[in-house]
């Protein structure tokens, strides 16, 4: 049993009361965080008393957790709360859960990334649960006149075995709420769990599958407006004149005007990044009057100049962003990181001596891969909803970082972080790009200057178009083989518009006697973002598509190649700073191997492997392909996790299938280009996102059994697929591929 | 502006919109059914997808005014309990992540096997082409789908 101290977010423990009066609690918010609950499930309670800022507990015995998380479909909602239920010892049937709003004082990390959320919360939330049960044992022990340690807990009931007596969580809860909070609990051990590792059917499924209003977009107010923005056609340029004589008189139309989202002066916070700051707006009464009205604009659009602005990165370093003018085209991108590529890069790790290596080569293999800018497409466009008084912003909508946005709303109304309230709905996809809040920014804006409630919506096209995009990228790579076909040396070069994929420290790093790593970055002026699994997304694909020819010039079985090399990363590890464990790599790749039955062959079925690290997790794939009227087909995948302890069984398999689709999709499939600044796909008729005739027909999901504390799982099965698919391709028509999307280099059968 | 009677789930409904406002706004803004989602504006992603007589359409480019006295059908429409063999079946394999194309996904389904209650896969993915997921639920659509068709055949 690990003991705990419950100073960690002890702030969330300091009150504790009975709530009287179930009215009160019982006005659930309207974003119907309150579930149906299953059949057998209590009704509500006529009392509820909160034991902790993440539960209380009913009378009746119901209980109601708060998912503190944002939710954009990873499944924060049904398994953080997992968490607290387990360590509360509660029968989940007796659970319903509630989205918890922004509140810094009661909730630590509000923010969905980096696939972090149930590995930051693993320890706070089961802390909450176990604080609870501990508190309604000490109030059976008083009660009941026992010693504490006699006082058992199973399925939400309380016992003492000696003198036979028994109570509901419901019975005690009253008393339990005016226990003192202990200074330290215990939580159980791995063995004990009986509902981690369970699965439990999504908490919004009832809902979702019945239209009810759980989305940014659904959400309504009394007197609400719509809001909608026109920005620029391009990257690169900027409002000039605007003349709405036109649109100001068209019905439904409240009024017409430009904002600037962030102050000139404002610095920054890393997710303050938008691509356009002067916007047109348009406020009416209903979405498609102000659709209409936005048409009927006559904008003029000029170049800006480079200039500077102001910014902080992640971890809090101001820094100055320079965004250079012009009007950037996809084709000039592509010409541009040949000519970085053929320079020499930064040097970001160096082991042994790779000059030497390469030069005494038996032979060398070099090859270069690609992948465009990608936008996120939630499904869900961006929107959100304000209400700005003179001395209070209340904001509801789809955020991954409320607690960062925050700050950024009350810097540009210039009022103090209190007076700022966000909840958080459900959405519609978020896959990094709601980490970016301008829109949130924007939103508040409008209202302030109306004086009304406002939703902002973007169309799709508005979307598409407004930057924030994963960044263009590039990797040339070379590896050196003795006579005898041992890898002896490994580079790469890696660089990007504007930034680079390179994690140095990664695999192969640590396995290769001879390393050298180069990054290179290029400017420009089209914005950039976290997409699912940043540079990872990318790096991932290329490496693992090098690695298969690297293997088959050395003539070794891929699977294979990759556990040698781990293999020497395990025993006599080149360097110090190596940033996986190469056991848990290897873990990965002889599960899928066992599991494909990799090495039997079976007739028309093209295979290809992958494996890589990332967000403190292992996959590896196989991809089986066949070849259909000349066509790709993926016939099934077979994936392998290692991403520690599984809380939610059913979600985590329902993920990697996920993660397993959208990068075959991307691989294949996706993709943004521009000409004078301006994007070439505005919707899914010139964007292609992968359709379900496209998708893998079948996909097995395994897991490597583990004790360790759960790591991520939300991006890592992302990311190597590409090259299961890469590799599968060239079993299938004998042509490697470099550049995504695949599909503009033709997969036809060789 | 002009006025419309339109029979939404069976009930009764008139209102005075713009005669080209798509069906997807008037659910939406005039008559607070919000389950038909926004994804595209222009049929390419099935988000809005709701039934006319039964058949599946993509309510963000039909406007209002060419529905005249056709029965229009929401997901919020489709049961009265939220129980119709394709929302269950859609519960059973817990198929959706951020769950928003899956209302549109569900009335594809459901018109899908109105019209054929034992298709094959390729039928399946065919007619389930127009809806996309960037969650990537593809695989648990389909099983979803034949395991509602088994219900509705039983």
């Amino acid at each position: 049993m690990t003991t705990i101290k419950t100073g960690i977010g002890r702030r969330s423990f300091l009150k504790s009361s009975a709530l009287a009066g179930g009215g009160l609690l019982l006005s659930f918010s309207w974003l119907g965080g309150c579930n149906p609950s299953p059949k057998e499930a209590l009704s509500l309670p006529k009392e509820w008393f909160e034991l902790n800022g993440y539960l209380k507990i009913g009378e009746n015995g119901l209980v109601t957790i708060m998912s503190p998380n944002p939710e954009i479909g990873q499944n924060v909602k049904t398994s953080m709360p997992m968490l607290v239920a387990e360590e509360l010892d509660v029968d989940w049937k007796n659970v319903i859960v509630e989205q918890a709003p922004l509140n810094t004082n009661v909730f630590t990390r509000q923010l969905a990334g980096g696939s972090q959320s149930i590995r930051q919360g693993w320890k706070s939330l089961r802390m909450a649960g176990a604080t609870a049960r501990r508190m309604l044992r000490e109030a059976a022990a008083k009660s009941w006149n026992v010693p504490l340690d006699e006082v058992t807990t199973e399925a939400s009931m309380l016992y003492h075995k000696g003198s036979g007596k028994s109570a509901s969580y419901g019975e005690m809860a009253s008393a339990a709420a005016s226990i003192t909070v202990p200074k330290e609990v215990e939580l159980k051990n791995n063995k004990d769990f009986t509902i981690i590792g369970t699965s439990k059917n999504n908490v919004d499924g009832k809902s979702i599958v019945t239209g009810k209003p759980l989305y940014g977009l659904d959400y309504k107010k009394e007197g609400m407006l719509i809001a909608m923005m026109v920005q620029p056609p391009g990257f690169g340029m900027k409002l000039k004149s605007v003349d709405d004589s036109q649109a100001r008189s068209m019905p439904g139309i409240k009024d017409i005007f430009t904002i600037n989202t962030y102050k000139d002066d404002y610095a920054r916070q890393w997710c303050d990044v938008d691509a356009f700051n002067d916007l047109v707006v348009v406020v009416g009464n209903t979405t498609w009057e102000v659709m209409n009205a936005r048409k009927a604009l006559k904008l003029e659009w000029e170049q800006f100049k480079d200039h500077d602005i102001s910014s902080s990165s992640f971890s809090g370093d101001k820094v100055s962003i320079k965004v250079p003018g012009g009007l950037e085209n996809s084709t000039r991108h592509a010409l541009l990181m040949n000519e970085y590529a053929a320079k020499p890069g930064k040097v970001v790790r160096k082991d042994g001596n790779p000059d030497a290596a390469f030069s005494k080569a038996a032979k060398v293999i070099e090859r270069s891969y690609s992948a465009p800018f990608l936008a996120h497409n939630t499904m869900e466009p961006m929107n959100f909803f304000a209400h700005v008084t003179a001395d209070k912003a209340e904001l509801v909508g789809p955020i991954q970082t409320p607690e960062f946005m925050e700050k950024s709303v009350a810097a540009r109304l210039g009022l103090p972080l209190e007076k700022v309230d966000i909840q958080m709905t459900r959405q519609g996809g978020g896959f990094g790009r709601r980490l970016y809040g301008h829109f949130l920014v924007e939103a508040a804006v409008i209202s302030q200057k109306v004086n009304a409630p406002v939703k902002l919506i973007y169309t799709r096209e508005d979307d598409m178009s407004n930057g924030v995009y994963r960044p263009a990228y590039h990797a040339l790579y070379r590896a050196a083989l003795d006579a005898d076909n041992n890898l002896i040396a490994f580079h790469v070069k890696a660089g990007g518009i504007p930034e680079s994929p390179l994690f140095a420290d990664r695999f192969p790093a640590g396995a290769v006697e001879n390393y050298i790593a180069e990054e290179w970055s290029a400017p420009s002026n089209i914005s950039v973002g976290a997409f699912r699994a940043p540079r990872s997304n990318f790096i991932a694909g290329a490496e693992q598509s090098f690695l298969d020819e690297v293997a088959e010039a050395a003539g070794k079985d891929p699977i294979q190649f990759r556990l040698d090399l781990l293999d020497r990363a395990i025993k006599n590890p080149v360097g110090e700073k190596n940033d996986y464990e190469p056991k848990r790599y290897a873990g990965v790749l002889e599960l899928v191997k066992t599991k494909s039955n990799w090495g039997v062959d079976t007739p028309n079925v093209f295979r290809g492997v992958s494996a890589y690290f990332c967000h403190d997790s292992y996959v590896a794939h196989v991809i089986d392909l066949v070849m259909e009227n000349d066509k790709p087909r993926v016939q099934k995948v077979h994936c392998a996790v290692d991403c520690g302890i599984v809380v939610n069984p059913v979600a985590a398999i329902n993920l990697v299938e996920g993660g397993s689709v959208d990068g075959i999709g991307h691989a294949m499939y996706s993709g943004l280009t521009f000409t004078n600044g301006a994007p070439d796909q505005s919707n899914y008729h010139q964007y292609r996102l992968i359709r379900h005739r496209e998708a893998p027909r079948e996909i097995d999901v395994h897991f490597v059994k583990s004790d360790v504390d759960p790591t991520g799982l939300g991006e890592p099965p992302f990311p190597p697929v590409m090259g299961a698919l890469a590799n599968a391709l060239y079993k299938a028509s004998g042509k490697r591929h470099y550049q995504q999307p695949f599909i503009t280099e033709g997969v036809k059968r060789g | 502006m002009a006025t419309f009677n339109l029979t939404v789930n069976g009930k009764k409904q008139e209102l005075n919109v713009d005669p080209s406002t798509p069906l997807l706004w008037v659910l939406r803004d005039h008559l607070n059914l919000v389950g038909t989602k926004f994804g595209c504006g222009m049929a390419q992603c099935g988000a809005c997808t709701i039934h006319l007589d039964g058949k599946a359409v993509r309510s963000c480019i039909l406007p209002v005014s060419a529905v005249g006295d056709q029965e229009v059908t929401t997901i919020e429409g489709l049961s009265e309990n939220g129980d119709h063999p394709v929302q269950n079946a859609w519960l059973e394999h817990d198929v959706p992540q951020c769950g928003y194309c899956q209302a549109g996904q569900i009335m594809s389904a459901v018109a899908l096997l109105k019209e054929n209650p034992t298709p094959t896969d390729e039928q399946i993915e065919n007619t389930m082409s127009g809806n996309i997921c960037r969650c990537g639920t593809y695989t648990r659509i389909k099983a979803a789908i034949k395991t509602a068709s088994k219900t509705i055949n039983a």
